[in-house]
C-alpha cells in the first residue's frame, strides 16, 4: 500500500490537522509515514500545502515526485489547481467548492469548478455547509474534507475515525464527537457521490 | 518507542535523551521548533530533571551562555536558522578555539528556496571554517541517532560540533524509534555534574595560549576527518556501473533512493558527516569511476572541495557545473533530471490559478502603524524607510508597498542613521519589538552618540510574531531601554496602533519628523494572534 497526498490550502484553514489525523492513523496501523509541511512566513494567509506519504514499505523522499500524487485534498478550490502538475494522471481531487477570497485578482468561481470537473478524478463539496448539517463547527470543515477523501484511500473509515478520536482527546468528548460526526458527513457524501 | 516527529523535534527528543542541561536560542525558522519542542516536555512533566530552555535575546548570547555551561562541565544544545550563525559567528568561531569541556551541539537550520529567509547560506562553511566536526543527517531517525553521537564525540574530542539541517528535514515528520535499554525501559542520560575544564589555559584566549591551541586544532581536525570515515552513517557502495558514482549529502541521499527503488546502479558515496572523509572519497576512486555526480542542498560545497581531492581525468559534476539548479532546494524531479531518467507524466500547469502571497493578518496592529506611516512619509518629496526582519517586511507587499529596504536582523535603525548622515529627510526606521532587542540597541546607542537625525518606530506587538509567537526578551520595558541608551524622553512617544487613533497616530509622527534629533515613536498592540490564543486559553480555564 502507498498512497502519496498532497494537502492544500490557505494560512489557518487547518490543513495540519488533518495531517495529523492520518499521521495517527498510519502509526497506529503499522504504517510508515512522512510528512513535509510549511511554517513561517508562507503560513501568513498565503497558499500552503503540505506533502503527506503513507506507505507500508520505507519512506525515501519528504517530497512526492511530480505526476506522483494519488489524491489532492484541498479546503479551497483554486489551491486544488495549483498543485495539478503533480497530480498522477490516474489521481483524485477531493476540494472544498468554497472559494477563500483575499485577493483581488481571485479568478471566476464557475471558470475554476469547469477546470476542476475536465479532470478526470474530482470530488468537490461544500465541507462547511457538510460540517454544519452534521452538527459541527465550521473549524470541523477539514475533518469533512478527510471524511470524502477515504474511500480514495485503502485506509478504512474505523481506522480514520478511531485516529481522529485520539487526536481530539485532548478536548473532551464532545469536540471528539463532533469532529466525527463531521468525519462522517465527509465520508458519506463521497461514498454516495462515487455511487 | 515509535513516535511521529518534525526533524526539529527529533533533534530535541535526542537533547534530551542525551542528558542536556540547557538549550539556548532565539526563534528562527526554520529551527524554532527544537527549543519550543524541550519547552514544552518540561512543561508537561514538572518532575522530570530541569533544563534551562527559556528563549535568549540572540543567537550571540545564546552561543556565548551555551559555552559557558559547557565550561562547568554540562551538556549544551544552541539552535538558530542559518543567518543566525552570521549573529554568533563571533562566540562560535572562538568556540572552536576554546574547545567544549561538556558536550556541545550547534544546530544551524538552513533554508535552501529561502521559505522564510533573506538568503540561501549553507552552514557548513561556518563548519570547515572553525575547523570543527559537523553532521548532515539525512532523516529524522538519523537525526535523532546522530545527536547522542554528537555529543559523544564532542566530549570525547573536548570540541563543539555543528549539526546542519535544511527546512526540509527540519520541517517534515517521520516515524523515529527512541534508544531502549536492555530492559526495554527508555534510555534517558542523566545529566552531567559540574567539572571544570582540565585544560584551563585554553579558556583564555591570549595570543599566546591561542597559539598554542591553534597548533592542537590543526592536529585535532585531521582525527576528526578519519573518525568520520569510520561513522557507520557514512559509506561508499560500489554498484554495476563501475565508471560512474554519486556523492549523496544529506537529505539529497533520500531524493537518489526515490528514484531507485530497487537499488542504484552506480557507486553511492552517503555523506553525512564531515570532514569529508579522504578513505572514503579514496575508495570511490579506486572503484574506478571515470565521472562523479554531487548531489548537495545549499551551495556547491562538496563538490568544490571533491574536485580538489581527486585527479582531473575524473569528471565532477552537480550544481556548480549546471547538472543540478545552482539554486533552490532539492527535489526528487531535480535529481531525476539529472540522473537523465525519464520525466513523469504530469497534467498541464494551469493557467487560471493566481498567486496568494502571504499577508499582514486582518487585525494587526502593524497595519495600522504602516497605515499611518504612508501618510506621513508622503507629506514629504523624498522619505525613506528603513525596515527590518519579521512580519512587518510585508508592509513590502500591496496595497502598504511602504518600505524600502531589509538586509538583517538590525539593520533597520543604522541603514536609517547612515541614511540621514548622508542627507536623507525624514529618515524612517521600523522594527519590531523582538528585532529590536535582538540587535537595535547597539545601533539606537550609535544614533544617540551622534545625534541623528531618524525617526525609528519600533512596532512592539509583545512578541516574536513570525516565528510563532514566542516571548519577546524586552517585552514592557521598551521604553525604559530606549532611555536608558540615551534617548530623550520627550522623544520616546507610545501611541496605540488602532483606526479609531490614526490622527493622533499622524501627529506624533510628524512632530518628530520636524524635531531634529533622535526620535522613538512605539505603536504597541499586541499580536493579534496572540491575542486569540491567550483569548482561548483564557476560555478553556
Amino acid at each position: 500500500m502507498k498512497k502519496d497526498i498532497i494537502l492544500a490550502g490557505v494560512g489557518g484553514q487547518g490543513i495540519l490537522s488533518i495531517a495529523t489525523v492520518l499521521g495517527e492513523a498510519a502509526l497506529t496501523n503499522g504504517l510508515h509515514i512522512k510528512q513535509a509541511e510549511v511554517h513561517g512566513m508562507s503560513q501568513r494567509g498565503g497558499d500552503v500545502q503540505s506533502n503527506l506519504r503513507i506507505s507500508s514499505e520505507p519512506i525515501h523522499s519528504d517530497l512526492i515526485p511530480y505526476g506522483k500524487v494519488d489524491i489532492i485534498m484541498s479546503l479551497e478550490p483554486m489551491e486544488a489547481l495549483r498543485y495539478v502538475q503533480e497530480l498522477s494522471k490516474d489521481g483524485w481531487i477531493v476540494t472544498s467548492s468554497v472559494p477563500f477570497v483575499n485577493i483581488p485578482n481571485y479568478p471566476d468561481k464557475e471558470e475554476i469548478y469547469a477546470h476542476l470537473q475536465k479532470l478526470p478524478h474530482t470530488v468537490m463539496l461544500d465541507v462547511e455547509a457538510l460540517a454544519k448539517e452534521a452538527g459541527a463547527p465550521a473549524q470541523a470543515a477539514n475533518m469533512v474534507l478527510l471524511g470524502a477523501a477515504i474511500p480514495m484511500m485503502d485506509l478504512s473509515y474505523e481506522a480514520v475515525r478511531d485516529a481522529v478520536a485520539k487526536v481530539f482527546s485532548r478536548k473532551g468528548q464532545d469536540i471528539v464527537d463532533k469532529n466525527i460526526a463531521a468525519l462522517e458527513a465527509g465520508y458519506r457524501h463521497s461514498v454516495n457521490a462515487n455511487r | 518507542m515509535k513516535l511521529l516527529l518534525l526533524g526539529d523535534e527529533a533533534i530535541a527528543l535526542a537533547a534530551i535523551h542525551s542528558g542536556i542541561s540547557g538549550v539556548y536560542a532565539y526563534p528562527g525558522t526554520p529551527s524554532t521548533e527544537i527549543t519550543e519542542y524541550i519547552q514544552n516536555c518540561q512543561k508537561a512533566d514538572p518532575a522530570s530533571e530541569r533544563i534551562f530552555c527559556k528563549w535568549c535575546t540572540n543567537e550571540k548570547t545564546a552561543m556565548e551562555a551555551a559555552l559557558g555551561m559547557s565550561y562547568m562541565g554540562k551538556r549544551a544544545m544552541v539552535c538558530m536558522k542559518h543567518v543566525g550563525m552570521n549573529v554568533a559567528a563571533d562566540a562560535f568561531v572562538n568556540s572552536a578555539m576554546t574547545g567544549a569541556n561538556g558536550g556541545l551541539v550547534v544546530v544551524a537550520a538552513d533554508d535552501p528556496s529561502m521559505h522564510s529567509s533573506q538568503n540561501e547560506q549553507d552552514s557548513r562553511f561556518y563548519g570547515r571554517f572553525a575547523m570543527i566536526p559537523y553532521y548532515e543527517p539525512s532523516c529524522q531517525q538519523e537525526a535523532y541517532d546522530m545527536v547522542r553521537e554528537a555529543f559523544d564525540y564532542s566530549e570525547k574530542m573536548k570540541i563543539p560540533v555543528l549539526m546542519r539541517i535544511t527546512t526540509r528535514m527540519a520541517h517534515s515528520r517521520a516515524e523515529v524509534s527512541t534508544w531502549t535499554q536492555k530492559d526495554g525501559s527508555e534510555d534517558i542520560r542523566p545529566q552531567n555534574r559540574i567539572h571544570f575544564p582540565d585544560n584551563p589555559k585554553q579558556w583564555i584566549l591570549l595570543p599566546a595560549n591561542s597559539r598554542v591551541r591553534n597548533e592542537q586544532l590543526i592536529k585535532d581536525k585531521k582525527q576528526f576527518g578519519l573518525d568520520s570515515a569510520e561513522d557507520p552513517h557514512n559509506s561508499f557502495t560500489p554498484g554495476e556501473d563501475r565508471g560512474l558514482a554519486i556523492v549523496a549529502c544529506g537529505i539529497a541521499y533520500n531524493y537518489l533512493m526515490e528514484n531507485f527503488p530497487k537499488g542504484v546502479p552506480c557507486g553511492v558515496l552517503k555523506l553525512t558527516r564531515y570532514p569529508i572523509p579522504r578513505k572514503l572519497v579514496g575508495e570511490m576512486v579506486a572503484s574506478g569511476v571515470h565521472r562523479v555526480i554531487v548531489m548537495e542542498e545549499g551551495q556547491p560545497f562538496v563538490e568544490d572541495k571533491i574536485r580538489g581531492m581527486i585527479g582531473s581525468e575524473i569528471q565532477v559534476e552537480g550544481r556548480l557545473t549546471g547538472l543540478l539548479p545552482r539554486t533552490g532546494e532539492l527535489s526528487p524531479d531535480s535529481v531525476r533530471a539529472a540522473l537523465h531518467l525519464n520525466p513523469h507524466k504530469t497534467f498541464p500547469k494551469d493557467d487560471i490559478v493566481v498567486p496568494r502571497p502571504p499577508a499582514l493578518c486582518q487585525g494587526c496592529g502593524h497595519r495600522d502603524m504602516y497605515a499611518a506611516l504612508n501618510e506621513v512619509a508622503a507629506e514629504y518629496e523624498n522619505s525613506r524607510v528603513f525596515s527590518d526582519i519579521g512580519c512587518y517586511t510585508l508592509g513590502a507587499l500591496p496595497p502598504f508597498r511602504a518600505i524600502h529596504t531589509t538586509v538583517d536582523m538590525g539593520a533597520s535603525i543604522t541603514m536609517a542613521k547612515g541614511a540621514a548622515d548622508a542627507g536623507q529627510f525624514p529618515s524612517f526606521a521600523v522594527i519590531g519589538d523582538s528585532t529590536f532587542t535582538h540587535s537595535g540597541i547597539t545601533g539606537l546607542l550609535d544614533c544617540v552618540n551622534s545625534e541623528a537625525n531618524v525617526v525609528i518606530i519600533i512596532s512592539d506587538n509583545l512578541t516574536t510574531g513570525m516565528t510563532g509567537g514566542q516571548d519577546s526578551a524586552g517585552t514592557g520595558r521598551i521604553e525604559g531601554i530606549c532611555a536608558g541608551v540615551g534617548v530623550d524622553p520627550a522623544h520616546i512617544r507610545v501611541v496605540v496602533p488602532l483606526a479609531k487613533n490614526m490622527e493622533e497616530i499622524k501627529n506624533v509622527i510628524r512632530e518628530e519628523v520636524e524635531y531634529k534629533g533622535v526620535s522613538v515613536v512605539i505603536p504597541r498592540r499586541e499580536c493579534i494572534q496572540t491575542f486569540k490564543r491567550h483569548a482561548k486559553e483564557k476560555k478553556q480555564q
